[in-house]
C-alpha cells in the first residue's frame, strides 16, 4: 500500500449527502476481475450524458474542479453496498482525501462515512477526515469563493490548510493505529500474520457450540 | 453486569486484544460470491498464500447469473469471465462452490441459512453488505471489503473495532398485511440511513419473537440500510425448529446437536445488559411502507402524499428535489394514483418460501395490469423447488409473472434483468439508490403483498384495503 503522509492538492465540492457506493461505481464494472481500470467510470452516471460525453452540469465535471484530489462532500458518504470497488475507483480517479461533516441530529451523532467505506477507504491508502458540520459548511463556502482553492494535508499533524486568502487550518481526530497504517503504508494481513500463533492456540481450544 | 447477545459471540470470538480498543476476531463461516472475491484469490496468488482453513468457506454464484430458463449459457462474456473465475478459484482453492445449475445454488444470503452453514452464535463474513442477514439466527454476521475478504482467507481472522449496542424492541402486534419489511423500513425511515452507523442492532420485542425466520431474516437484512453493520436476534424454538425441520447438509446432528443446543439457549442477552442505545417502537402502529425518494430512508407510509421539498424534516432541500426529480414525482401526489410498469418480487430481502407463499396468496385466481412486467426471482433452487412443490408456479404464470430461476437478478441488475430509464418499478428488494437496478430506473421498496397487487391494479395499492381498491 503506498503510504500516506502528506498531500496538497485542489479541493473539489461534491453537495450530496448519503452518497452511496452503487453511485460512486455502478454495477455494470462490478464485472471485472481486476483491481485497475475503476478510475474513469467513477461516478458514472452523473458524470456522462448517456451518449457518453462529460454531463456538464454535474458538480465534479466544473473546469474549475480539473485537477483534483481531495473531495469534500456531506455525511454519510460510502454508504450502501460494501464494494471495494468505489474505493478503487476514488483512488485510481485521483482522490487521496475525502473530506464530510459528522452530523449531530438531536441526541444522534451520526458519522460521515459509513462503516464498510472507512475501512475499505484506510486499506486503499485513501484518508477519509471527518470535521464537523460547521467547519465543512465553511470549506464549502471557501471553495465556492476561490477557484482553483488548494489544501495542504498533513497527517503527522492531523490538520488540514487551505490556502485562500487567509490560510484557514482545521484539525481532525484518526485512530492512531489507522494514522500509523496510512503513514507507514502496512499491509495489513503481514500485520496479523504476527499473530500467527495466537490463532493457532486459539484454533486448538476452539469448539463452536460450547461456550 | 449481564452481557448482550453481542458481548457474548464477540468475547467468545475474541482471538486476543490488539491496540487502540481494535480486536482480532476469529470468523467461523467465509461466505463468498463471484463479484467482490476474484481480486482477493488473486491477491493469494500474488503472495503465493493459502487458504487457512478452506472448510470454512463456503461459495455461490448469484449477482451475474440470467434467472431464464438457457442461464447456463451466459452469453455477456465479462460476466461469463467473473463466475468462471469463480469457479476457477474454488477449485484451486478447495473452497467448496455451489455453482450455477447446482441444486443449492442461491443467492448467498438464502442459500447459508438453508444449507444449515448459517448457525447461533457464529460469526460469519461475506464480501456483501446483507451479510447481515444471516444476524436473524443470532449470530454476528457482517459485510466486508474484498481486503478484507483476502484477510480471512488468509489468516480466518479480522482485525475488528468493538462496535457499539443497540436494541431495537418491537412491541405488540402486527396487523394484517404488515411484514418484517416494513418494521424494517419504518425503523430506517425514523433513525434514517446512517442512525445505526457503528453499531449492532439487537431486535427484540413482542413482534420480532412471534415472527418466523423467514420474516427475521428480511429485517436483519435491512439493518445495513440503516447503517448499522449487522443486526441480530436471539436464537429460540424458531431458530430451532427451522434448524432442525428438514435436512441441513451443514447443520449439527444427533449429540452435536445437543450440545449446541445447550449452548444456543445460553446466548440470548441478560436480563440486566445494557445497550449503547436503545428505541422502541409500537409495531401495531406500524402501516405498510413505500419508499418515494432515492434511498431507504425516503418511506412513508402508503397513505401518506409525497413529501415537499420545504416539509420534508431532516433533509436538505436539495436532496428532496434531486430524489423527486429522479423519481419523476410532485409533491403532494398519493402513490396509489401512480402508475407501476415493473414489479420484481426477489432478492435477499423477500425471495424465501414465505414471501413467495404471500405474493401468490394475492396473485391467486387474479391476473397481472397489461403494462405490468411481473418478475417472480425465487432466493435460491430450493425455494424455487419447494414453490413448485406447492403450485405457486403456476400461480405466478396464470397470472401472467414470469417465473424466474434463482439469483440477485433485478435487484442489483448484472445480469440482464433491468430497468429501462424511467421505468417505474414496485420491489421487495432492499435498495432504491438511482441507477440500482437500472440505470435512471425509479425503484419503490414494499413488502411482497404489497408488490403482487401493485402488479394487479398497475399502480400501488393499500395492502389493507385489498382486494376492494
Ligand atoms: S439480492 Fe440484491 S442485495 Fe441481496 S445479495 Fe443479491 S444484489 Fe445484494
Amino acid at each position: 500500500m503506498k503510504p500516506f503522509t502528506t498531500h496538497t492538492g485542489i479541493v473539489a465540492t461534491l453537495n450530496r449527502a448519503n452518497v452511496d457506493t452503487d453511485a460512486i461505481i455502478p454495477k455494470q464494472f462490478l464485472k471485472s476481475i481486476k483491481r485497475t481500470g475503476y478510475g474513469p467510470n467513477a461516478f458514472f452516471d452523473w458524470r456522462y450524458t448517456p451518449d457518453g460525453d462529460p454531463e456538464m452540469s454535474f458538480e465534479l465535471n466544473q473546469p474549475r474542479f480539473e485537477g483534483r484530489s481531495i473531495l469534500v462532500t456531506r455525511n454519510n458518504f460510502g454508504c450502501g453496498s460494501s464494494r471495494e470497488h468505489a474505493v478503487w475507483a476514488l483512488v485510481q480517479d485521483g482522490y487521496r482525501v475525502i473530506i464530510a461533516p459528522r452530523k449531530e441530529a438531536g441526541d444522534q451523532r451520526l458519522p460521515a462515512f459509513a462503516d464498510i467505506f472507512r475501512i475499505n477507504a484506510t486499506k486503499n491508502g485513501l484518508l477519509v477526515v471527518e470535521f464537523s458540520e460547521n467547519e465543512v459548511n465553511a470549506i464549502f463556502n471557501l471553495v465556492n469563493t476561490h477557484t482553483g482553492l488548494q489544501a495542504a494535508v498533513d497527517l503527522e499533524k492531523q490538520q488540514v490548510e487551505f490556502q485562500g486568502a487567509l490560510p484557514t487550518i482545521y484539525h481532525f481526530d484518526i485512530e492512531p493505529r489507522t494514522k500509523e497504517q496510512l503513514i507507514k503504508g502496512l499491509d495489513d494481513i503481514e500485520q496479523t500474520l504476527l499473530y500467527e500463533a495466537d490463532i493457532t492456540r486459539f484454533e486448538e481450544e476452539y469448539d463452536l457450540f460450547t461456550l | 453486569m449481564g452481557k448482550t447477545l453481542f458481548e457474548k459471540i464477540w468475547a467468545k470470538h475474541m482471538v486476543r486484544e490488539l491496540s487502540d480498543g481494535l480486536s482480532l476476531l476469529y470468523i467461523d463461516r467465509h461466505l463468498v460470491h463471484e463479484v467482490t472475491s476474484p481480486q482477493a484469490f488473486d491477491g493469494l496468488r500474488l503472495a503465493g498464500r493459502k487458504i487457512r482453513v478452506p472448510e470454512l468457506a463456503f461459495a455461490t454464484m448469484d449477482h451475474n447469473v440470467p434467472t431464464t430458463e438457457d442461464r447456463l449459457d451466459i452469453k455477456d462474456p465479462i460476466s461469463r469471465n467473473q463466475v468462471e473465475a469463480l469457479k476457477k478459484n474454488c477449485e484451486d482453492f478447495g473452497v467448496k462452490l455451489f455453482g450455477l445449475g447446482d441444486e443449492h445454488q442461491g443467492i448467498v444470503h438464502v442459500i447459508g441459512p438453508e444449507l444449515g452453514i448459517t448457525l447461533p452464535g457464529l460469526t460469519i463474513v461475506c464480501g456483501d453488505s446483507h451479510t447481515s442477514t444471516h444476524g436473524a439466527f443470532g449470530a454476528l454476521a457482517f459485510g466486508i471489503g474484498t481486503s478484507e475478504v483476502e484477510h480471512v482467507l488468509v489468516t480466518q481472522t479480522l482485525v475488528q473495532q468493538k462496535p457499539r449496542t443497540y436494541k431495537v424492541e418491537f412491541t405488540g402486534r402486527l396487523a394484517p398485511h404488515v411484514f418484517s419489511k416494513d418494521m424494517v423500513l419504518k425503523l430506517i425511515g425514523t433513525i434514517g440511513t446512517a442512525g445505526g452507523a457503528g453499531h449492532v442492532f439487537e431486535y427484540c420485542g413482542e413482534a420480532v419473537r412471534s415472527l418466523s425466520m423467514e420474516a427475521r431474516m428480511s429485517i436483519c437484512n435491512m439493518s445495513i440500510e440503516a447503517g448499522a453493520r449487522a443486526g441480530m436476534i436471539a436464537p429460540d424454538d424458531t431458530t430451532l425448529d427451522y434448524i432442525t425441520r428438514q435436512e441441513r447438509l451443514y447443520a449439527p446432528k444427533r449429540e452435536e446437536l445437543e450440545r449446541a443446543r445447550a449452548y444456543w439457549q445460553t446466548l440470548p442477552s441478560d436480563g440486566d445488559a445494557e445497550f449503547d442505545q436503545t428505541l422502541t417502537i409500537d409495531a401495531g402502529s406500524i402501516v405498510p411502507q413505500v419508499t418515494w425518494g432515492t434511498n431507504p430512508e425516503m418511506v412513508m407510509d402508503i397513505d401518506q402524499p409525497v413529501p415537499a421539498p420545504d416539509s420534508a424534516t431532516g433533509y436538505s432541500r436539495t436532496d428532496v428535489e434531486n430524489a423527486l426529480a429522479y423519481m419523476g414525482l410532485e409533491p403532494g401526489v398519493k402513490l396509489t394514483d401512480v402508475d407501476v410498469e415493473v414489479v420484481f418480487i426477489g432478492s435477499c430481502t423477500n425471495s424465501r418460501i414465505e414471501d413467495l407463499r404471500r405474493a401468490a396468496a394475492i396473485l391467486d385466481g387474479r391476473k397481472k395490469a397489461d403494462h405490468v412486467q411481473l418478475l417472480v426471482v425465487p432466493g435460491s433452487h430450493q425455494v424455487r423447488l419447494q414453490a413448485e412443490a406447492e403450485g405457486l408456479d403456476w400461480i405466478f404464470k396464470a397470472a401472467g409473472a414470469e417465473w424466474r430461476y434463482a439469483g440477485c437478478s433485478m435487484c442489483l441488475g448484472m445480469n440482464p434483468d433491468q430497468l429501462l430509464p424511467q421505468q417505474r418499478c414496485a420491489s421487495t428488494s432492499n435498495r432504491n439508490f438511482e441507477g440500482r437496478q437500472g440505470k435512471g430506473g425509479r425503484t419503490h421498496l414494499v413488502n411482497p403483498e404489497m408488490a403482487a397487487a401493485a402488479a394487479v391494479a398497475g399502480k400501488f395499492v393499500d395492502i389493507r384495503k385489498w382486494p376492494d381498491i
